[in-house]
């Protein structure tokens, strides 16, 4: 193992470069580590942004050797190429500065695709009752693990080419309340899934699932939508 | 245009998408049967003119082509090139007169030659 790591990380806005810093490289180091020994050791005016550094909060995304990770789960060795890191912002989201991009876009999808959960009961009454094994539930549970990191919304396509289209997360989140007995939104959901923007926009390229961290397929949870639309289109109810 | 009608354009192309992936079958058969005997002018309009049955096969083969492919150009240009949804939409939609009229054309000049 090399005693020092040569990181180049992007700095500035869209129009910015990448800067080098030489980083000591040690046991069990991840990607976030080396990031974070940069901005206290080297360069405080590095803008980046993490929380709870376990893979729960879904902050420290960024673009590693072109790939996008999660930065503290991600560890130097399994991704440095010859004792070289290559650190950039998520792609697909403007850039604030440094390895800070604005999330805006993709949290405003998320409620555009009717993410928020729409209780049909009320504080007083009884819990639903819905059994582990219901095949809806089942596929609620497949996607419900997700973070908001966006490092599926960077790896997508789809959304370079067509900025306006929702996303993986965005459409995951809506497939899971889709099959959430509770969810009261109903056939509703599925109007704002579906047009150009919507589901029916994936290629099925997987990228989104090829790289999400927490192993979910946000694909086959848009396949499901797009399934769910096309029986609502040909009833007539979208 | 619309949420409901860009799901219909949707659900249009993968409904063609079916009728095409049998009538390609077919007509690839039906080719590689047909050139058995050798292939000239004379040979297809023998076999072909005048058939009912392949006129109406192939009129639903260019009614499938027709609205198949111009949806595949339209969302092809939507991610692709910077022109405005009204651009995108006429294009494709004079693609999809074109190919109507072309492939309508040949299957009813071929009708009408008649047999041999």
């Amino acid at each position: 193992m090399s005693e020092i790591l040569v990181v180049e990380i992007w700095r500035g806005a869209e129009d910015g470069h990448f800067q080098s810093f030489d980083v000591p490289r040690l046991e069990n180091q991840t990607v976030l580590d080396v990031v974070t020994y940069v901005q206290r050791k080297l360069d405080p005016g590095l803008s980046y942004r993490f929380s709870c550094r376990v893979g729960m909060c879904g902050s420290c995304a960024m673009t590693v050797n072109g790939t996008p990770r999660w930065t503290c789960r991600t560890h130097v060795s399994r991704v440095a190429e010859d004792g070289q890191l290559q650190i950039a912002p998520l792609r697909n989201l403007p850039v604030i500065k440094d390895l800070t991009v604005d999330m805006r876009n993709f949290f405003d999808k998320l409620a555009k695709a009717g993410g928020a959960f729409q209780s049909t009961k009320a504080r007083t009454d009884n819990f639903a009752q819905i059994p582990p094994a219901d095949p809806r539930r089942k596929q609620a549970d497949a996607g419900i693990e997700c973070i908001g990191c966006a490092v599926c919304y960077a790896a997508c396509d789809v959304v370079t080419w067509k900025p306006t289209y929702l996303g993986p997360a965005a459409l995951n989140r809506a497939w899971t309340l889709v099959n959430d007995a509770r969810d009261g939104m109903g056939d509703k959901r599925l109007s704002l899934v579906a047009g150009d923007d919507g589901c029916i926009a994936c290629h099925s390229q997987q990228g989104c699932q090829e790289h999400c961290p927490k192993n979910l397929s946000p694909t086959a949870a848009i396949a499901g939508l797009k399934r769910s639309v096309a029986v609502a289109a040909l009833k007539g109810k979208l | 245009m619309s949420e409901v009608t860009q799901t219909r354009l949707w659900l249009a192309q993968r409904i063609s998408a079916m009728v095409l992936a049998v009538a390609v079958a077919i007509h690839l058969t039906g080719i590689i049967i047909a050139i058995q005997g050798g292939l000239s002018a004379a040979e297809i309009i023998g076999r072909v003119g005048g058939s009912f049955t392949l006129a109406a096969f192939y009129g639903v083969f260019v009614l499938a082509c027709a609205v198949h492919a111009p949806i595949g150009l339209r969302t092809v240009l939507a991610e692709m090139t910077d022109l405005k949804p009204v651009s995108v939409n006429g294009i494709a939609g004079a693609f999809a007169a074109v190919i109507l009229l072309m492939g309508m054309q040949a299957v009813l000049g071929f009708y009408g030659l008649g047999g041999g």
